[in-house]
């Protein structure tokens, strides 16, 4: 009994390792965003888009890097365009953010007909676990690279937005329109470049999918994860350290029904899948009882004012 | 600390399309003193300004600056100058604390902030100046008068030489007021900072401020040093004519049945904010409460209980001895009426016309308050043309729509729709906020009216002579509670002001 209690402790564990990452990256790109006082429903189409290119890539180049570097890249084109159009006068950013992410999922799906069937490099495992003999830690313990790397982005960013010109400038931006026009800061760009590099954090956790686990293009590669994120941000209170336990909060919810499956419970499986929809839901409602305002939130949100 | 430079504007000239906003505008301040910038609402004085602080570009005219012509096109330029402002509604980021509003002013921020160095620094500067705010504190949940010493620290940060103050006292105690325009007056005086206070209070001019400049309607009513000036001059430059009687008629005697009885009220915290708590508040007919208290302490959220805006965790609200929630039905049955703050996001609805929003609280009623199905279209539009023209709204058209329409006109609206027919029960909140003074005293006569009539009346206002002038008893709230209750009569602004500050 101990010990199937703990086989399933252990493979959510390595579930949330491998599954939180996309969250992390959408979340710490959309934290970045809505900081700027803009909202960006568009990086779902992100995350399918730089899955597709970052697999694309890799098949064409052999390298695994270049593909995260590409998903970069067209995130950030992406993201410059939601964030170009948004400058304009009266577009509403939750409108066109949907609109976004149609079109990046349709871009996706498009130039990428000829990738789901060949194989491309992927991205290596670092083997956390080496000093363990047991297979199933070490299996658990194999971590991506890129876990890692949001790690690293999610403290840089907290810093970043702490003791940075351009940090403390993109929160007087998203949070105070007077402010920031008291101080000529320039709101636009500002907003424009806080979506831009947003978005390519969004397409690097969508190299992640493509490259890592599950590990191959397809058009149901992403089920709403970009969406998930806009959440995720909510109940992280806009704060990037809090991202990254949101996000293993969110994985390891995810990895309830295939790791309860290891351990031969096979009932009620799209049930416990359902499990990260219904930690979101239980979280929000926990975290936002009648009466109060959200806290953290920036001022010059749409939603908000 | 830097020297206080002198400025001169000369035969200033602006206009928007063919309205004309400031014409041959003179204004001459001397370096190290304090200088009041009179007038009504729309007489130029924010226009005016807003040119000399590169805002705005005059159409004519030219600026003098510390002896020298100054070309002032962008703020930037008004900035390498010295000039600054502090305006009514703050600038200060609310979610950073004091400290990193303090930094990010500055021109030259490092790309990398040290905090450790930059306290040190900011905790050097701070014990250099006249008065203190806490470097730590967020900026949100500080109180409006620290806020605004903050704002005037920034300045002084700046290393600023000229600094116009926009009406800097409307949401300050009498103590705070007194006590920043005292300490502003010292700074100037001292050689540090040269001062322009936009004002309409006469009494501040009287007390703090070593010349004046009044304009109307976009021109120099006159100028000159306050010593050689009476308020009755001042007030005559202003308005041309004289004050309305200070001491209002009072006809009929408040009831002993309360007709409005708030018991031990309580809200939840919001946001950091304090609920309420309330443990008795009553009003009777021919009677006007007023609520004095410094903005933020617990006022807006009274009246959004009151007008059905805010739940509230326990308590009682009774309106005629019967429980009341504020639904239509009740507010409608027992003709309470509410004027809440900021009267266009709270009891309008901007995109509807003028006329439909001057028949909110009775497009659904027919004759004796019966259910109506179909509106009478002409009857709405013969009601609000009659509003139109007794409160003198000033619209483009009976169909535009209201928010289009400047503050003041939208707070004649609401006020002309909330006096509407048999009133009970009348919540006013801050009812002559942005209102000139000719629109001032009718607007409180108006109350007056409606409490001779038989009207119970709330007033809460941050404005304590309104209160001192209009109130039968005065309740004082601090913190989210009632702290003080007091007969109107005789009763001493300083104490009042001491309970708004919760000493005692």
């Amino acid at each position: 009994m101990m010990d199937s209690v703990g086989t399933v402790l252990l493979a959510m564990l390595a579930g949330s390792l491998r599954v939180s990452t996309p969250f992390l990256f959408v979340s710490l790109g959309e934290c970045l965003t809505e900081k700027s006082g803009r909202i960006n429903l568009g990086n779902e189409g992100v995350l399918v888009l730089g899955a597709m290119v970052a697999y694309a890539t890799s098949y064409e180049t052999g390298s695994p890097w270049a593909g995260v570097l590409a998903a970069a890249v067209a995130g950030l084109l992406l993201g410059a365009l939601h964030g170009g159009v948004c400058s304009l006068a009266r577009v509403n950013d939750v409108a066109m953010g949907i609109a976004i992410m149609l079109a990046g999922t349709g871009i996706a799906f498009f130039f990428g007909k000829p990738y789901v069937q060949p194989s491309a490099t992927l991205l290596p495992g670092i083997p956390v676990g080496f000093w363990s003999d047991n297979a199933q830690v070490r299996n658990a313990l194999l971590v991506c690279p890129l876990f890692l790397l949001g790690i690293a982005a999610a403290v840089a960013l907290h810093w970043c937005f702490n003791a940075t010109r351009v940090g403390l400038r993109i929160r007087i931006v998203g949070d105070s329109q007077d402010a920031a026009l008291a101080l000529g800061l320039p709101i636009d760009r500002t907003r424009l470049l806080a979506t831009a590099f947003g978005s390519a954090l969004a397409g690097i956790g969508g190299a992640f999918l493509s490259l890592y686990y599950p590990g191959s293009w397809n058009e149901g590669l992403s089920s709403g994860q970009g969406l998930m994120a806009v959440a995720l941000v909510v109940f992280s209170r806009w704060n990037p350290i809090n991202c990254i336990y949101a996000s293993l909060l969110f994985g390891a919810a995810g990895a309830l029904g295939p790791s309860l499956q290891t351990v031969g419970i096979t009932w009620g499986y799209y049930l416990f899948y359902a499990a990260p929809y219904i930690v979101t839901l239980v979280v929000l409602i926990l975290t936002a009882r009648g009466g109060r305002s959200l806290r953290g939130m920036p001022g010059q949100l749409s939603i908000g004012r | 600390m830097t020297h206080a430079i002198g400025v001169e504007a000369i035969g200033i000239g602006k206009h928007f399309g063919s309205f004309h906003a400031l014409s041959d505008v003179s204004l001459k301040v001397r370096p190290g003193s304090v200088h009041g910038l009179l007038g009504e609402n729309g007489a130029g004085k924010s226009t005016l300004v807003k040119c000399l602080l590169g805002y705005y570009q005059a159409d004519a005219g030219s600026f003098v600056v510390d002896g020298r012509e100054a070309t002032i096109a962008r703020p930037a330029d008004a900035d390498a100058l010295g000039l600054g402002m502090v305006y009514q509604h703050f600038t200060l980021v609310p979610s950073m604390t004091v400290a990193e509003n303090l930094v990010m002013s500055r021109r030259n921020v490092p790309g990398v902030i040290n905090w450790r160095t930059e306290i040190d620094g900011l905790t050097q500067f701070m014990q250099r100046m006249p008065f203190k705010v806490p470097l730590n504190a967020v900026v949100g949940n500080l109180a409006a008068g620290e806020r605004q010493k903050t704002e005037i620290i920034k300045q002084l940060y700046l290393e600023r030489k000229f600094l116009v103050l926009d009406e800097p006292t409307s949401v300050l105690t009498p103590q705070e007021a007194t006590e920043m325009l005292g300490l502003v007056r010292g700074l100037a005086h001292s050689g540090a900072l040269t001062i322009v206070i936009i004002t309409h209070k006469l009494k501040e001019v009287a007390a703090f401020v070593d010349d004046v400049t009044v304009l109307r309607r976009g021109r120099m009513a006159g100028t000159g040093a306050v010593k050689d000036l009476g308020p009755t001059d001042l007030t005559a430059m202003m308005i041309g004519e004289p004050h309305a009687p200070k001491d209002p008629e009072r006809k009929g005697t408040p009831t002993s049945e309360a007709r409005l009885a708030v018991t031990a009220l309580r809200t939840a915290d919001d946001g950091g904010r304090k609920g309420l708590s309330i443990d008795s508040l009553t009003v009777r007919a021919h009677e006007i409460v007023g609520i004095a208290g410094v903005s933020g302490n617990g006022q807006k959220e009274l009246v959004e209980v009151l007008g059905g805006q805010r739940p509230y965790a326990s308590g009682s609200v009774m309106v005629d001895n019967e429980p009341y929630f504020a639904t239509r039905e009740q507010s409608q049955a027992h003709d309470v009426r509410v004027l809440p703050e900021e009267p266009l996001r709270n009891g309008c609805v901007p995109p509807m016309t003028v006329v439909d929003n001057l028949n909110l609280r009775s497009f659904d009623t027919g004759a004796k308050k019966s259910w109506r199905w179909w509106l009478d279209r002409a009857g709405m539009a013969a009601r609000g043309q009659s509003m139109i023209a007794a409160y003198g709204i000033r619209t483009p058209s009976p169909q535009a729509p209201i928010g289009v329409l400047s503050g003041g006109n939208v707070q004649r609206c609401v006020l002309a729709r909330e006096l509407d027919g048999d009133v009970r029960l009348l919540i006013v909140a801050n009812p002559c906020f942005g209102l000139d003074v000719k629109a001032v005293a009718e607007t409180r006569a108006r109350i007056m009216a409606a409490r001779n009539s038989g009207t119970a009346v709330l007033l809460i206002s941050e404005d304590l002579d309104e209160i001192l002038e209009l109130a039968d008893r005065i309740v004082v709230m601090h913190d989210s509670a009632v702290v003080h209750e007091m007969p109107a009569a005789g009763a001493d602004p300083q104490e009042i002001g001491r309970h708004m500050l919760g000493h005692h």
